[in-house]
Order: structure tokens, then C-alpha cells, then sequence
């Protein structure tokens, strides 16, 4: 019998121990309990969705049958696409640039670039709010012209978090590689190509994974540059659990959920998990 | 195998300096079409940087580096007909054998069956035949190297530069490769250029080495020449184990010497020295061509020297340290002048290392060829 068979625990051994176990567990619950339960009561036969009255699908119809949110959660993830997109280009070179080259205030420039980051997000939305206020950007657009403030205020802060990705993949380069393939034959553009592109490629799966979801979910700044008509899913969800928590809601938030974790299966598995975790 | 005589390689006048170190200080030498070429030196006396403004990967502040007839002044790496396999090995970690051997014909726009043939011709050359479809973290260290011997290889240069090739090898495999490094150069006819710190590696492979010093080239010379006829103080010293004593010349006639060294004695040269009488030299003997005699053994000998003094060296001196090296012992000798020597003395046989221990009073010769005179 295993209970029985059992092998000492050998002090290194932490993940055998109870109280090493039971840290984990209650961790772990208190990550992820209030995702459970959120999810759980999208299946709630409620209006008030406070005590469980029975199963329902009821509520997943109608979250999809509500056109104003079903357009949120479109300019969600359209707005979160291309500021994925444009950070992942601007980000990568920035990271290339602070990696490969030395030149006068670098950094300041380093420095400079990770201020999205660090700058509390409210700030971040009223110097927005200001800026396009102050150039008059134009409002009222056509789709999806009309998402161009927030698609742009969302790669201000999305950016730099790919270009510190990306940098500190780089570190680990060996230069000698490059110079190799320079040996070779190779120009620059196909030493970047061949060489150091391959090398990026899992910090930049990363970067983008990072953007993307840092995009998806935004809320303060989104609440700042969005126009009467230009309305997210973040934004939205606040602006209906405000009146009352349907489980409606909740079914929203749980078709998201199911997304971005499918998106970030995807990317694992097109990377491998190992390729990820190198990138940080 | 063709006799190497033309130069594929001119190095004229080549300094290189970063800021204010001088790595690389008016340096000339010719590399011979053909032949193994060593820079030997001990690190940071610039042997890295010459390989690199040879490669293009670092330009001369001075001078000129000519390759097979054409000046390189102006043409980047990718455009020179060398290739270099790094200290590294720098093999593409995301790339297959084959792909690796294959990236450089792939984009100078080679057919594809060409590249084909080509990567399992030299694939085969380095005994990696059947390993295409590995990946480089399939592999071990050794491998890899070969997989950079052979990307290399495959695109047929004119020289071949490797950077510290076997530093990286555990000692056996650093043997083997030696071996087969020298027999892969000889079956390509390729100009092979090495760098390295090691004078065992430096002596078994080489043609002729080029041993560096402070960025200044100290001695060229075929690997014997350079062990038995060291032009300086720092090569008899880096090349091999030596003994050195400082003394004056006393006795200078075309056909045999003496220098008169404090804390040795008088040594005795058979050749005539470059040099005035009663100038200060330095001697120096290697440990192998000492011989040790046991105590008592030694009255026999001394007389013989007596008899011709030019003919032999002789003297004598308490055990005061040893190093049993398996094949070999290595003994520190205090000599009755003050001076210490070292011995090295094969263990022919199995209870060779009995004769010795600390403290023995010992006597020991060595003939008058064996000495050289350094002048610097």
C-alpha cells in the first residue's frame, strides 16, 4: 500500500510537506476562489444573483442577445489587436535599440520609456483626456476610426512592457552568433532576419500576450479616452453593474475569461511554456 | 600535399588600439598558403584581436591585412573569403545540423542540391555523418564544435580562423582533437589560423607559430625551434618549463662558451655566442635535459667532467621539492650556490620514484648543447 511504501521526505523536498502543501492550497484559493464563484453564478437562476436558485443558461443568451455589450467586447478586442500589434513593433525595436546600440542620455531614454508603466494609471488617463482634447482629435469617426484615441492611448502604456520583455531576452544573446552568421555571408538585415529574430521570438510572444490582456482589460485609462459611442467591455461592465449585478454580467465576464485563457494556451503551446519563462 | 610557400595572408604593419590600450602594436607577419598557423600567447596580449581584424570583425587603426593578393581594408566580414569557427561555437541554437552547415550557401543562393551534397560532404569530413536532423542542444560540446567546423567548411574559404578551439574540451577530447584537427587540415588543404593559450596545443598542431606578447610578435618560428631555440626570455619561459639564470659572459670563442652564473657556477656552452665578453646574458636549460644521479653515482661523472669541462655540466644540490607526475618527476633542487633548479626525470621504471626523497643530497650534468644564451 503507498500509504505505507511511503519514502522519508528529504529536506529539499518542500512540495511533500503538509505545511508547504497547505500554503499552496490556500494561495491558490485565494486566487482563484473569486474567479470560481464569479463563474459558478453565471449559471444562476437569479435576477439578484446573491443565493443559488438553480441552473441556467438563460443568461449567456442574453448577454449575447445585448447588442451594446456584444459591441463593447468587439471594440475590446479590436482596440486590444492592434495596440497588440503596434506595441509588438514599436516595443521589439526599442528593445533592440537600448540593447544594440550606445549613444548619448541613454538612460534617460531607458528611464523615460518605462515611465508608462510606473505613472499611476489615473494620471495617465487625464493627461490623455487633455492631450486630445488640446489637438482636437476628431470624435465621431466611422468604425473603426472612432477606436483610433484609445487604440492609441493603450499603446502608450502597452509598449514599454514589450520592450522590457525583449530587452532583457537579449541579454542572453551571444553576440558571437551574430557575428557568425555576419561570417557567413549574412548582411544585417539577414543576420536580424535568421538569427536574432528567432532568438526574440518567445520574449516576443510574451510581450505580446502581456499587451494584449493589459489592453483587454483596462479600465481607468479606456474610462478617460472613450467617446459617448466608443464604449469597452470593461467600460461597459462598470457602467452595468451600477444599477445591479445580473448574472448577466457574470456570464459576460466569463465568456472573457474563457478567451484570454484560450489565447494564452494557444501561445504556450505554439512556444512551449519553457521559451516563456525564459523571456522574463 | 602542396609545399606552402606563397602568402595567402600579409599582415603589414597592423596596430590596433581601443582608447589608450594598444592591443595589437605594429605587428607584420605572412601566413603561408596551406599551412597550420598558430598565435600563441597568454590572454590579453592581443592574439584575439589580430584573428578578428583578420576576420573583418574589428578594423586596424594602422596598417594593412592583405588576403590571397586583395587589400581587406574596405571589405566587411561577409564579403572575405575566411571563415572563423568561434570560441563558442556560436551554433544556431534554432536551427537543425543541416540547416546550420547549410545557412551559408542558403544565402549566397546556392541550389538546393547543391547545398545538399555539400553539407553531407562536410558533415562526413567532421564524423558527424548521419546527425542532420539533430538540434544543437541535442548534442554535446564537442559535437557542436564539430557542427562549426563543418558551417565553416562548407563554404570552401580560403583560410580557416579558429578562435581557441579546443579550450572549451575536456583533456582527452582536447587529445583527440588535436590529432584529428591536423589530419582534417592536412585532407582540405585549407590555410588553417588558430589562437591559443596552450603551448601543448600550440607545438602538436602547428607549422609555424607566432608567439604574441604585449601585442608585439616575440618569436616566429617552426613548434621545435621555438622549444630548443627560444629568442627570448619570454618565449624559453611561456613555451615549455625552463630554468633561467642570469650571469655574465666569460668565455665567448666560436665554438664554445661559459657564462658565469651567481648562485650556479660557471655553465658551458658548445657553440659560440652573439654576444661581448663579459656582457650580461641569460641562461637557461630546460628541466627534461638535466640528469639526476643518485648520491654516489655522482663521483663517477663529476670526474669525466673534469676531464672536458666544455663537455659537461655539472652540479650539485639538495632535493627541496617534488612532484610525482605519474610519467614522470618533477624535482626543485637548491644548488650549493643558492640557486634553485628544476629537474624533470622520466620514471622509466615502476620504482623509479623510490631513488628520491626530500632533503637528498643529489648531483646532477647536462651537456653543453642543452643550454641556450639569451640575450633579452
Amino acid at each position: 500500500m503507498a500509504l505505507f511504501n511511503r519514502t522519508p521526505v528529504a529536506p529539499l523536498e518542500y512540495t511533500r510537506k503538509l505545511w508547504m502543501r497547505s500554503w499552496v492550497a490556500l494561495t491558490m484559493a485565494f486566487l482563484y476562489a473569486p474567479l470560481i464563484v464569479l463563474m459558478i453564478f453565471s449559471f444562476n437562476d437569479s435576477k439578484r444573483n446573491v443565493v443559488w436558485k438553480g441552473f441556467t443558461l438563460k443568461y449567456y443568451e442574453k448577454a449575447l442577445d445585448n447588442s451594446s455589450l456584444v459591441e463593447a467586447l468587439v471594440n475590446s478586442l479590436t482596440i486590444a489587436f492592434l495596440a497588440t500589434i503596434f506595441s509588438l513593433v514599436l516595443g521589439a525595436l526599442a528593445g533592440v535599440m537600448l540593447w544594440r546600440f550606445r549613444f548619448p542620455l541613454k538612460g534617460v531614454v531607458e528611464g523615460t520609456m518605462t515611465l508608462p508603466i510606473i505613472v499611476p494609471e489615473i494620471c495617465m488617463g487625464v493627461a490623455m483626456l487633455i492631450f486630445f482634447a488640446k489637438v482636437e482629435w476628431p470624435s465621431g469617426m466611422v468604425w473603426p476610426l472612432n477606436l483610433s484615441a484609445i487604440t492609441i492611448a493603450h499603446i502608450t502604456f502597452c509598449f514599454p512592457f514589450v520592450a522590457l520583455v525583449v530587452r532583457s531576452r537579449l541579454a542572453s544573446f551571444n553576440k558571437e552568433e551574430e557575428e557568425a552568421a555576419r561570417d557567413l555571408g549574412a548582411t544585417e538585415w539577414q543576420v536580424f532576419r535568421d538569427v536574432l529574430l528567432p532568438h526574440m521570438k518567445p520574449s516576443l510572444v510574451a510581450g505580446a500576450l502581456l499587451a494584449f490582456t493589459l489592453s483587454l482589460d483596462d479600465f481607468v485609462i479606456t474610462f478617460f479616452t472613450s467617446g459617448p459611442d466608443t464604449i469597452t467591455f470593461p467600460v461597459k461592465v462598470y457602467s452595468m453593474v451600477r444599477f445591479s449585478v445580473t448574472p448577466e454580467v457574470n456570464a459576460a465576464s466569463t465568456l472573457l475569461i474563457i478567451l484570454t485563457v484560450v489565447l494564452t494556451a494557444v501561445a504556450l503551446k505554439l512556444q512551449g511554456v519553457k521559451g516563456i519563462a525564459e523571456a522574463h | 600535399m602542396t609545399e606552402p610557400k606563397t602568402p595567402i595572408i600579409q599582415i603589414r604593419n597592423v596596430s590596433k588600439r581601443f582608447g589608450n590600450v594598444t592591443a595589437v602594436d605594429n605587428v607584420s607577419l605572412d601566413i603561408l598558403s596551406g599551412e597550420f598557423f598558430v598565435l600563441l600567447g597568454p590572454s590579453g596580449c592581443g592574439k584575439t584581436t589580430l584573428l578578428r581584424m583578420i576576420a573583418g570583425f574589428e578594423l586596424p587603426t594602422e596598417g594593412q591585412i592583405i588576403i590571397d593578393g586583395q587589400d581587406m581594408s574596405m571589405v566587411p566580414p561577409n564579403k572575405r573569403p575566411v571563415n572563423m569557427v568561434f570560441q563558442s561555437y556560436a551554433v544556431f541554437p534554432h536551427m537543425s545540423v543541416t540547416d546550420n552547415v547549410g545557412y551559408g550557401l542558403r544565402i549566397s543562393g546556392v541550389s538546393k542540391s547543391e547545398i545538399k551534397d555539400r553539407v553531407e560532404e562536410s558533415l562526413e569530413l567532421v564524423k558527424l555523418g548521419g546527425f542532420g536532423d539533430r538540434m544543437p542542444d541535442q548534442m554535446s560540446g564537442g559535437q557542436r564544435q564539430r557542427v562549426a567546423l563543418a558551417r565553416s567548411l562548407v563554404m570552401r574559404p580560403k583560410v580557416l580562423l579558429l578562435d581557441e578551439p579546443l579550450s572549451a574540451l575536456d583533456a582527452k577530447l582536447r587529445a583527440q582533437m588535436q590529432f584529428e584537427l591536423t589530419a582534417l587540415q592536412e585532407k582540405v588543404g585549407i590555410t588553417f589560423v588558430t589562437v591559443t593559450h596552450d603551448q601543448d596545443e600550440a607545438l602538436s598542431m602547428a607549422c609555424r607559430i607566432a608567439v604574441i606578447n604585449k601585442g608585439e610578435v616575440a618569436q616566429l618560428a617552426a613548434p621545435s625551434d621555438l622549444y630548443e631555440y627560444p629568442a627570448n626570455r619570454f618565449v624559453a619561459d611561456f613555451v615549455g618549463a625552463v630554468n633561467t639564470f642570469e650571469g655574465k659572459l666569460t668565455l665567448d670563442e666560436p665554438d664554445r662558451a661559459a657564462v658565469d652564473c651567481p648562485g650556479v657556477g660557471k655553465i658551458y656552452l658548445n657553440h659560440g655566442v652573439t654576444g661581448a665578453h663579459g656582457s650580461d646574458v641569460w641562461v637557461a636549460v630546460r628541466p627534461e635535459k638535466i640528469t639526476l644521479h643518485t648520491p654516489g653515482m655522482g663521483k663517477a661523472v663529476q670526474g669525466a667532467a673534469k676531464d672536458s669541462p666544455e663537455g659537461h655540466n655539472f652540479a650539485r644540490g639538495v632535493i627541496k621539492g617534488m612532484s610525482y607526475l605519474g610519467d614522470c618527476t618533477l624535482f626543485e633542487i637548491e644548488l650549493e650556490g643558492g640557486a634553485m633548479m628544476r629537474v624533470r626525470r622520466p620514471n622509466l621504471s615502476r620504482t623509479d620514484q623510490e631513488d628520491f626523497t626530500w632533503e637528498d643530497k643529489v648531483s646532477m650534468h647536462w651537456d653543453s648543447a642543452s643550454p641556450v644564451v639569451l640575450l633579452a
